[in-house]
C-alpha cells in the first residue's frame, strides 16, 4: 500500500499523521492489548452466528448460511463531512422522485431534450403499468440506499442510487449494537450520532404514505420472498423492530378490493406493504405469470388507491445503470441546482465512440451490466486475466447496449484489524434515506462495506466483502 | 397474528418435543441392548414402530442392528422424524416466526441447531451416545425454559404450548400402542424378569421410572403403569395431563378471541372421556382399542386446530 494516490481515511496521505475524526480512536487503540481485541473479534462472530445474522448464498445448498465478516475498527466521519454528504443525498433523492413522477406522467425531461426518448422507451426497467399512476403521498422511493465511494479528502462519488429495494440496513443497526456491547468505553470517549431510530422512522414514514382507502392507524407489513431468500434475516429483523407482520405471497389475497393478510381471526386488510420482492414477481396477473412470490391483482388494488407499495413499482428506471450517466442532468433539471455529489464518469457502450474507447482501454476500466447488481456479471479490468478480458470483449461486442464502463477509481481505504495489526482496505458507503411526503430522513452513517483482501476493490458480501460500524461524530 | 405464524409456532414446538421424545426412545432401547442383548432386536423394532419410522427403516436396512437404528433415528436426513431432521424443521419454523419469539427463545433454538449439527455431523460413536442423548434433551429443555421465562402469555405462547402437548400426548400414546400387550393381564407373569425389563422400558421412555417408584413404591404392576401413563394428571407426560393442558391453552385462546370454535368441543370431549375413565374400565373395553381411539382423536384435534386458526390458506 505505498500507492500515494490512495486516500486512507485514518492517515490521509500517509505522511504519518492521523486525521481528526480518528484521533481519539487511535489513542484508544494504541493502549489496547491486541490479544484482547482478537478475543473480542471472535466473540463478535459467535454473537452474530447465534443471533442468526446470516445470509444465504444463491445457488448453494439451502443450509449454507454465511456470516458477513464484521471488522471491529469503525469507519469514522466528521459532522462536517456528513453534513455535506447528507445534503447531497437528499438533493439526489428528491431529484429521483421528481424524475420518476415525470417519467410516468408528462415526460418533460424528454421534451426538453435532456434525456433521449430511447433511454425510456427501450428500457426494460420502465414499467408501462405505472404510466399515469401517482403513488400515495407522491412518494416513489420510500427507502433509498445510495452507494458512495471516496477518493480524497473532499471527493465523494455516487456509484449507484439503489432506488428499488436496497438491503443492508440491518447490518448498519446490528453492527452498532455489537460495537456498543463490545466496546462501551469507545462511545464514552467519542460522541457518535445514534442510528437506532431507523426502524421507528421507517415505520412512521411508511405510515405517512398510507393510501386513500386507509381508515384509522395504517396497518404496515413487510413482504418477503421467504426464508430461503438471501436477505431473509433482514426482513424478519425489520418486521421485529417495527412490530409489523412479516408476510409472504401465500399469506395474502384480494378481499373486497383490498389486499388482506390471513390472520388467526380471518383476513385483515394491509394499508402499506414494504415489499422486498422484485417488481417482476409482485403480481402474476400483471407481471410474471409464473411468480409464486406475489399476490394476484395487487397492481389493480394499488392503482385504485387500496394499498401503498413501497418502493413503488417501476422505480428501477431511476437506478438503471444506463440512466445513471444522466443523473447530473436529472438533478439539475428537477432541482435547479448543480449536483452536490459527483457522478463517476461513465461511458455508455451503446454509443459507438464510447464503445470504441472502452474496447481499447478495457484493462483499465470497470465494465458493468446495465441491469446487473450484487457485483455479478461485472469486469474489473485491472484485476482480470487476458483470457477474462478476451471473453468479456466478445460479450461487449455482441451486446454493447447491455454495458456501461467507468474508470477504476482509487477507492479510499480504512484500516481493518488483522493478525498483524491495522491494515488498510478499500471501502464504500451506503447511507439509507427515508422519504415521506414532507421529509427526507437520512440516518447518520450507513453501511460501510469493506474488501477484506488486500488491494481488492470488490466489497460485495456475495463476493467475500465484510462490513464495519460507521460513525458520524457529533459537532 | 398471521395464521402462518400460529402454525409456525405450533410446529416449531411439536418438532422440538419430537426430538426429545426420540432421544428418550433411543435411550431406552440402548439400555435394553446393553443389559439384554437377546431382546435387543425386538426392542429396536418396536422403537422404530413407536417413532413411526419402521417402514422407512426397512426400505434401507435388512435387520434391526443397534448402530443402524440409532443412526437412522438420530441423523438420517431421509428420515423426516430423525432428531436432526426435526431440529432443522423446528429451527426453520422458528425463523419463519422470528418476529413472534423473544430473542432468548430464538437464540436457544438456533443454539440447539448449531450444537446438534456439529454433534450429529457424523455417525455417533457408542462411547459418545449417552452424551449426545443428554445434549438433545438439554437443548430442547433450554428452549422450553426460554419460552417459560421470557414470552408474554398471549396467543403466541398458547400455540407453542398446544403444539408441545399434542406431540407429547401422541408420543406417550404411541409407546402404549406398541407395547400394550406387555401390560395386558393375560401376559401377567409377575416377577418374570422379562416383564420387569419391558415395564421399566415403558417408564423410561417417558422419563417416569423415578416418579413411578416414588408414587407407587414397589408395586410394579402393569395396571398401575397403565394408570400412571394414561390417567394420572400428576405425570407431565400422561395422556390426561397433556389433554388438560391443551384444553387450558385452547381455553385462553377462546377467552382472547371471545369465541369458541369446533376444536374447543373436540378438546372438551377428550378431556371428559379421560376424566371419567377408570383404568379398570379401560382394560374392560380393551386397552388397545382405547389407545388407538385416543391417537385418532388427538390427531383429529390437531387437524381441527389448523383449520380453526387458519394455519394454511
Amino acid at each position: 500500500m505505498t500507492d500515494r494516490r490512495i486516500f486512507d481515511e485514518m492517515t490521509g496521505d500517509g505522511s504519518g499523521t492521523v486525521r481528526d475524526p480518528y484521533l481519539s480512536y487511535n489513542e484508544w487503540f494504541a493502549e489496547e492489548d491486541p490479544k484482547r481485541l482478537h478475543r473480542k473479534a471472535q466473540e463478535a462472530e459467535s454473537v452474530f452466528r447465534l443471533s442468526g445474522i446470516t445470509f444465504n448464498v444463491y445457488g448453494r445448498a439451502e443450509a449454507d448460511e454465511r456470516l458477513i465478516p464484521f471488522d471491529i475498527v469503525p469507519r469514522i466521519l466528521s459532522a462536517r463531512e456528513w453534513t455535506r454528504l447528507s445534503r447531497g443525498i437528499e438533493q439526489r433523492v428528491r431529484a429521483v422522485n421528481a424524475f420518476l413522477h415525470d417519467i410516468y406522467h408528462r415526460q418533460e425531461i424528454i421534451k426538453a431534450g435532456r434525456l433521449p426518448a430511447a433511454m425510456i422507451a427501450q428500457n426494460e426497467a420502465f414499467l408501462p403499468q405505472m404510466i399515469g399512476v401517482t403513488p400515495p403521498g407522491g412518494v416513489y422511493t420510500h427507502i433509498v440506499g445510495t452507494d458512495l465511494v471516496r477518493t480524497g479528502e473532499d471527493e465523494f462519488y455516487v456509484l449507484e442510487d439503489n432506488a428499488r429495494t436496497p438491503s443492508g440496513v440491518s447490518y448498519m443497526l446490528e453492527n452498532r449494537e455489537t460495537m456498543l456491547q463490545m466496546f462501551p468505553e469507545l462511545f464514552i470517549r467519542n460522541r457518535v450520532q445514534p442510528v437506532s431510530n431507523y426502524p421507528r422512522l421507517l415505520r412512521r414514514s411508511l405510515s405517512e404514505c398510507a393510501p386513500q382507502r386507509c381508515t384509522g392507524a395504517p396497518t404496515v407489513a413487510i413482504l418477503t420472498p421467504g426464508i430461503h431468500n438471501s436477505a431473509y434475516f433482514e426482513h424478519s429483523f425489520l418486521a421485529d423492530q417495527m412490530s409489523v407482520e412479516l408476510v409472504e405471497g401465500h399469506d395474502l389475497k384480494l378481499v373486497d378490493g383490498r389486499i388482506a393478510m390471513r390472520t388467526t381471526r380471518g383476513y385483515q386488510p394491509i394499508d402499506v406493504l414494504y415489499r422486498r420482492v422484485d417488481d417482476d414477481f409482485l403480481d402474476p396477473l400483471n407481471f410474471r405469470p409464473d411468480s409464486m412470490l406475489g399476490i394476484p391483482g395487487i397492481m389493480d388494488v394499488y392503482r385504485s388507491g387500496g394499498i401503498t407499495i413501497a418502493n413503488a413499482p417501476g422505480t428501477g428506471i431511476a437506478d438503471d445503470k444506463a440512466i445513471y450517466s444522466y443523473m447530473p442532468d436529472i438533478v439539475e433539471f428537477y432541482t435547479g441546482e448543480k449536483a452536490i455529489l459527483s457522478n463517476v464518469p461513465t461511458w455508455r457502450c451503446n454509443e459507438p465512440d464510447s464503445l470504441a474507447y472502452v474496447l481499447e482501454h478495457l484493462s483499465e476500466l470497470v465494465v458493468k451490466e446495465v441491469h446487473g447488481s450484487g457485483g455479478y456479471g461485472m469486469l474489473v479490468g485491472p484485476a482480470a486475466s487476458k483470457k477474462e478480458l478476451a471473453a468479456f470483449r466478445d460479450k461487449l461486442t455482441a451486446k454493447p447496449g447491455n454495458y456501461i464502463a467507468q474508470p477504476t477509481l482509487s477507492l479510499s481505504t480504512v484500516p481493518i484489524f488483522t493478525k498483524s495489526g491495522l491494515a488498510p482496505r478499500h471501502v464504500d458507503l451506503r447511507p439509507f434515506a427515508l422519504v415521506s411526503p414532507n421529509r427526507v430522513d437520512i440516518t447518520p452513517g450507513g453501511l460501510t462495506r469493506v474488501a477484506l483482501k488486500q488491494g481488492s476493490l470488490v466489497v460485495n458480501s456475495s463476493q467475500g466483502g465484510g462490513t464495519k460500524d460507521t460513525w458520524v461524530l457529533e459537532e | 397474528m398471521l395464521g402462518k405464524t400460529a402454525g409456525g409456532l405450533y410446529w416449531m414446538f411439536r418438532y422440538l418435543e419430537r426430538s426429545e421424545n426420540t432421544a428418550r426412545l433411543v435411550h431406552a432401547g440402548h439400555r435394553i441392548a446393553m443389559t439384554r442383548s437377546t431382546a435387543a432386536q425386538d426392542e429396536w423394532a418396536s422403537i422404530l414402530a413407536t417413532a413411526g419410522a419402521d417402514a422407512a427403516y426397512l426400505s434401507r436396512y435388512d435387520s434391526y442392528d443397534g448402530p443402524s437404528v440409532v443412526d437412522f433415528l438420530l441423523r438420517d436426513r431421509d428420515n423426516p422424524s430423525s432428531v436432526m431432521s426435526v431440529i432443522e424443521a423446528s429451527r426453520n419454523n422458528a425463523r419463519l416466526v422470528r418476529t413472534a419469539l423473544t430473542r432468548e427463545v430464538w437464540e436457544a433454538v438456533n443454539g440447539c441447531w448449531m450444537v446438534l449439527k456439529d454433534l450429529l455431523a457424523r455417525r455417533v460413536n457408542e462411547r459418545d451416545l449417552p452424551h449426545v442423548l443428554t445434549t438433545i434433551r438439554e437443548r430442547s429443555a433450554f428452549v422450553r425454559g426460554a419460552l417459560h421465562g421470557t414470552m408474554v402469555r398471549n396467543e403466541a405462547y398458547d400455540f407453542a404450548r398446544i403444539g408441545t402437548f399434542l406431540e407429547r400426548a401422541d408420543n406417550t400414546a404411541r409407546i402404549l400402542d406398541v407395547k400394550y400387550y406387555v401390560l395386558l393381564p393375560s401376559a401377567l407373569h409377575v416377577g418374570s424378569s422379562l416383564d420387569n425389563v419391558q415395564w421399566e422400558t415403558i417408564l423410561r421412555s417417558v422419563s417416569a421410572e423415578g416418579s413411578f417408584r416414588y408414587l407407587h413404591g414397589g408395586d410394579v404392576r402393569p395396571l398401575a403403569i397403565a394408570d400412571f401413563l394414561i390417567l394420572d394428571r400428576r405425570l407431565p407426560r400422561s395422556l390426561a395431563f397433556c389433554a388438560s393442558k391443551i384444553g387450558d391453552n385452547l381455553g385462553y385462546l377462546a377467552e382472547e378471541y371471545g369465541a369458541r370454535m369446533p376444536c374447543h368441543d373436540m378438546s372438551d370431549e377428550i378431556c371428559t372421556s379421560l376424566r371419567t375413565s377408570t383404568i379398570d374400565g379401560i382394560f374392560e373395553r380393551g386397552l388397545h382399542e382405547c389407545i388407538q381411539s385416543f391417537i385418532r382423536a388427538n390427531n383429529d384435534l390437531g387437524a381441527q386446530i389448523e383449520i380453526d386458526f387458519k394455519f394454511n390458506g
